[in-house]
Parts: structure tokens; sequence; C-alpha cells
């Protein structure tokens, strides 16, 4: 379903120098798939969501979802791309502020195809235990219930994968694993494929695949070859 | 959710800021719509007082003169025509072109306002504003054989206090200290609002004027005025209605080649008159008025860029969730263009409010009566003007919108 094949990101530093972040020879995900991915801070894990994303540009290399190659596409494109098939959910949950849980749901769905769903936006806030808390605004919610309307938000458009940054960091300890279980059970239900940042171990030992971002990344500082491929 | 609602919850995150923006604009447009408006009220009082006749016959001189005069009951009095002129228009050689020819002799007032010797057929023959009928408020018209009775117009009864059956003495000049006349004039009716200068003035029988002078002149010793004491020898202007227009012209070139008199069309006057005056005066007022709408535009283009340091996290969110450049760069312009239209709504309202709090006022000077939801034509041009605006001012925060780095505003936490 996800497909890497030798992407290469680096970035020009305020300095000049340039700073080598990605280079990943090939890192693959199946449909419905679900993965942690973990790395010490800094390593490139949320670049590396932004290039899967279409957020950001690779410098070289590819990254094929199903059957396209996001790369090629023209930016418009790609953000249509994104909306319809990835769904996004940030560690610091980065709800709209001056809209409502059911409205940062049904925002989410005009930005992909114009045409709001309420029926399954209010299914999915139900499944998130938000029911009771459609109206209220972002800033009237705790971290836990922002966390669950954000998840709520990344599945609107019913996408194939879910791109997810350290989810629970910022959720109080209590809340996490509710947090965890919701990503996973619904990604679950609707077959999406997940790749889940995490620092911690309690959550990554959840998961029965967990992939090292310094064991398939080339420019990383702790880079361990596990192949033989070196170029 | 469309885009507008997008840019209208935008508005509404920044409420204060907004509606300082949205007040500025609305000074701005208020400004201008009091101007269109004004200049509509002013354009219709002024073309309206001489919409009743075709002609003006009066002394040679200059026309802006004759008409201020006879039209407006304003400016210096002008030269007066001879009598036997003025029957060239009603039995003389005129006269078959001609529909109603009223004289009217001016010189004197009462409390200021202007007194009008003439016939009563100036209220029956004559129309006023195009084709309405003089109709009396208060009692009836005066009749040709009472020599000393008048009627006043409505802003004339209402300042001066007259009631009908009450008598008042006409003074000699325009304006107060001149001599007062012994004989006075008895009020018989009380003409209704017209909104022309009609209702600025009184109006007397000619013939009572021309009697005060000869009693007078005979009590003085006046040689001159014993001499032919039962004809009136001379008036200030005639108003003429002619049977067409194509005779309009043809009494006026032939006038105008008299050595007696001139003859101007009112209207035609009023209209360069009022050009000359008011309409330079307009042009400035409403360069002000658009000055004051751009400025207040680039107050709002202001307000935006200021704020879009603050939003653009939440931009390179909107992007994030599959918002294209060009999407998150409309919710900017839309709310650029929703500020400005409102800020114009605010402006047409308080404009025109501030207009219709002032109309009791302006239908006593002016005789126009605006009403709250008076539009000029002109307005509908508020519209697009303000979006095009909007369009030009919103352009450069749309720009930043669009430039958005969106990977590196995510990283940076808001
Ligand atoms: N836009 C950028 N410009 C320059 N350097 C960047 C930019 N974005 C990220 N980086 C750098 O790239 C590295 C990887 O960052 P990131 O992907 O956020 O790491 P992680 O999510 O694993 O903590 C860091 O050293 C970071 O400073
Ligand atoms: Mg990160």
């Amino acid at each position: 379903m996800l497909l890497l094949k030798d992407l290469v990101k680096t970035f020009t530093q305020p300095d000049g120098s340039i700073l080598p972040v990605l280079d990943i020879p090939e890192y693959r995900v199946e449909a419905g798939e679900q993965v942690a991915l973990v790395g010490q801070s800094g390593c490139g894990k949320t670049t590396l969501l932004h290039m899967i994303a279409g957020i950001g540009r690779p410098d070289s290399g590819k990254v094929r979802i199903d059957d396209w190659d996001i790369t090629l596409m023209p930016e418009a494109e790609v953000d249509r791309f994104r909306a319809d098939r990835i769904g996004y959910v940030f560690q610091t949950f980065n709800l709209l502020a001056g809209f409502s849980a059911l409205e940062n749901v049904l925002l989410s769905m005009r930005f992909a195809h114009g045409r709001p769903d309420r029926a399954r936006a209010r299914h999915l806030l139900d499944r998130v235990g938000m029911s009771h808390r459609t109206t209220h605004r972002p800033a009237q919610l705790s971290v836990g219930e922002k966390q669950r309307v954000a998840v709520a938000r990344a599945l609107a458009n019913k996408p194939q994968l879910l791109l997810a940054d350290e989810p629970t960091a910022n959720v109080d300890a209590g809340h996490q694993q509710q947090i965890l279980d919701l990503i996973r059970g619904t990604c679950e239900e609707e077959n999406v494929a997940l790749i889940m940042v995490t620092h911690s171990d309690e959550v990554a030992r959840q998961f029965q695949r967990v992939d090292h971002l310094n064991e398939f990344n080339r420019s990383a500082v702790g880079y361990v070859q596990v192949g033989n491929k070196r170029i | 959710m469309s885009l507008w609602k997008v840019a209208w919850r935008s508005i509404q995150q920044r409420l204060f800021v907004s509606a300082l923006t949205v007040l500025s604009m609305g000074l701005g447009v208020a400004l201008v719509v009091a101007v269109l408006v004004v200049y509509g009220v002013v354009s219709q009082s002024f073309h309206r007082g001489g919409e009743g006749y075709d002609l003006i016959v009066g002394a040679k001189g200059g026309r802006e003169q004759l008409v201020l005069n006879t039209v407006f009951y304003l400016s210096q009095p002008v030269g007066n025509i001879p009598y036997s002129y003025f029957e060239e228009l009603t039995i003389g050689k005129f006269a078959p072109a001609v529909e109603a020819a009223i004289p009217v002799c001016m010189g004197h007032n009462y409390q200021g306002f202007r007194v009008v010797g003439t016939v009563p057929e100036m209220f029956t023959e004559l129309k006023y504003r195009g084709d309405k009928s003089y109709e009396f408020a208060a009692g009836k018209n005066f009749q040709v054989e009472n020599h000393f009775e008048g009627v006043l117009g409505s802003v004339a009864a209402a300042r001066t206090k007259l009631h009908v059956g009450e008598p008042f003495k006409a003074v000699h000049g325009s304006g107060i200290g001149g001599h007062t006349h012994k004989q006075p004039f008895t009020v018989v009716g009380i003409l209704k609002p017209t909104g022309t200068p009609v209702d600025r003035a009184v109006f007397v029988n000619m013939y009572g004027f021309h009697d005060i002078h000869r009693a007078e002149a005979i009590i003085s010793g006046d040689r001159e005025g014993n001499a032919d004491h039962d004809r009136i020898k001379e008036i200030t202007a005639a108003l003429v209605c002619t049977n067409s227009a194509a005779e309009t012209d043809v009494i006026k070139r032939a006038i105008n080649r008299d050595k007696v008199a001139q003859a101007v069309s009112p209207v035609r006057v009023i209209a360069d008159l009022f050009e000359g005056i008011v309409g330079k005066l307009q042009w400035i007022l409403l360069g002000m008025g658009i000055l004051t709408t751009v400025v207040a535009g680039i107050g709002i283009m202001v307000s935006i860029y200021n704020s879009m340091s603050d939003r653009r996290h939440e931009i390179a969110v909107m992007r994030a969730l599959g918002a294209s450049r060009t999407t998150v760069m409309l919710v900017i312009m839309m709310e650029s263009v929703l500020l400005a239209l409102m800020g114009g709504a605010l402006g047409l309202l308080i404009g025109h409010g501030a207009i219709w709090l002032c109309s009791p006022w302006i239908a006593e000077q002016t005789g126009v009566i605006v009403g709250l939801l008076q539009f000029q034509l002109i307005e509908l041009i508020l519209v697009p003007g303000l979006i095009i605006l909007a369009a030009a001012v919103g352009y450069l925060p749309a720009m930043a919108a669009y430039r958005t780095d969106v990977s590196q505003s995510l990283i940076t936490t808001p």
C-alpha cells in the first residue's frame, strides 16, 4: 500500500550547511497494517510523515501510495490526494480553534470533496465517545477530548492511511491508553493502515510491528546497517 | 461548511480588531453615502424649482440672476420689464403660442421671506414639479378683485406663524430694515408643501402692491406715481408656459432679439448653475469619501496581515487536512471581502440613518423629503467597488497564506 523508494530529504540550515535527515532505500507498509515508528527526538520521524503525506517534498525518491507516486503529482493534486486518502493526527491536536468539534470534522470533509457528510461526522464523534460534546469549541475540551475529536477528524474522509505523530504525548497519562485504543480500534474497523510515531515503550510494545527509523534511515546518526546493500 | 463560513469564523476569532476595521470602513462608506444622498437631495430641490413652466421672461442681464430671483427668490433684485411687453405674451404677438403667462413682481419681503406680487392664476394655471397642482392646506387662493389678499408657502407660514385671516405688512427691499408699507395684506390661504422654493415665499395680489405704491406716492406728492394710477406699469418677470417645445424655442429667440427683455429656460440655467456650484463640490466630497474608504481598506489589509503570523499555524493545519493553497488564499480574500461588505452595510446604515435623522431639517430647508431607504442608484456601485477594494487589499495577506510553508509551520508549535 505504501512504498518509499530511495527517499532522500535534506534541510538547508540557516548557516547554509546541508542537514541530511532522511535517506531511506526502501520502506513498506501494507493495507490495514499497524506500525509503531520509534526513534530518538530529532531523528526525522515527523519529517518522514510529512513526506508520506505530501506536506513536504523529498529531494529525490518515490512515495507510492497504492499505485500513485505522489512525488510526481502537481501540488494541488497532492493536496486533494492527501485530503481523500490520508488522515493525520498531531501531537498537539491542531483542532481549529474557531470551530466546534463537529465543524472540525466537517471542515476536513469540506477540504476533501466539498460535501460534508454530517451523518458520518456524527457517527465518528459518537465512535470516539464525543457525541455529547459536538458543539463545544476546542478551548472547552480537555486534552484527551481534543485528541478524540482529532481522531474523528482524521478519519472523516475514510482514509487508507492514518499518520499519527506522537498522538498520546500531550495527553494526560490516564487517557493515553484510551486514545491509543481508539486510534487502533477505529483503524482496524475501517481497515486503515496506521503509522504511529511514539516515544513510549509502553505504546510501542502493543504493536506487532515496531520500526526503528535509525534502522532503515541511512542519514540517522545511529544508523545500523541491517542489509548488505551499501552504496 | 462553506469557505465563507471559515472566513467568518476567523473574523469572529478576532472580534475586536474586526469590529474596529468594520467601523472605520463604515465611516468611510457613510461619508460616501451621505455625499451621494445629499447631492441627490440638493439636485432634486434645485431642479424642481424650474419645472412648472417653460420660460422666464425678464429684464436683460444675467440669466442666472434672473433665475435665482424668480425661481429661487434669491440674489439681488433684477430690473423690471414694461407691463406692455408682458401683454405681448397675453394678448400681443406671442399670445397664440402661449398657454399661460404669470406676472411676478419682486422687491418686498416679510420677515425675510420674499413677497411676490402676482395673480391668482399662479396657483391655478401653473403646475409644479412637472404636473402637480398647487393645493391649499388652509384657506383658499386669493381673488384678483380683493387687492389686499395674500397666500403663504408652507415654510413661510410655519416660520412667520401667520394664520388664515391674519394681517401682515410687506417691507420694502429684500431684507429686514426697509421701509414698511402701512397697508396690510390679509392671509387668505396657506399652500400645502410643494418641495419647491414656493414653500419659502409669500404671495400677494399684484394689484395690491400697485395700490400701496400709488397711495403712498399720492401722499408724498410724487408726481409720477400720480400720473398713471390705474395701470400697472412694470413687472419683474413673467413665468410662461407655451403650447409646445418648438414654440418655446421660437418665442425665446424672438424675445431675445428684442431689445426690451430676455427669455431663459429655467431648467437649463438651473442645470448649469447646479453643475457649476454643487457639481464640483460633490466631486471633492466624493473624493474625500472614497479616500476615507480606501484608507479603511488599507486598515483591513493591516489587520489581516498582522494576524498572519498567529494564523500561519492554523493555515498549515488546514493545508495538512487537504486544503489547497488556493483554498487558504480564498479564505483570506473572503475575509477581506466580508469585512469590507460589513463595513459597507454599516456605512449605508450610518449614512442613511444620519440623513434620515436630519430629514425633517432637510425637508424644511429644501422641501425634499428623504426616506430612510431612499437609495441613490449610484450607491449600487458600492457593492462591486467594495469587493474590488477588498480583493486588492486582501491580496497581500492572501499571498502570505498562499506561500505558507506547511511543513515548517506545523513543526513550530503554536
Ligand atoms: N524546515 C526545517 N528546516 C531545517 N531543519 C529542519 C526543518 N524541519 C526539521 N528540521 C530538522 O530535521 C531534523 C528532524 O526533525 P523532525 O522530523 O521534526 O524530528 P522528530 O520528529 O524525529 O523529532 C531535526 O534536526 C530538525 O531540526
Ligand atoms: Mg516529531
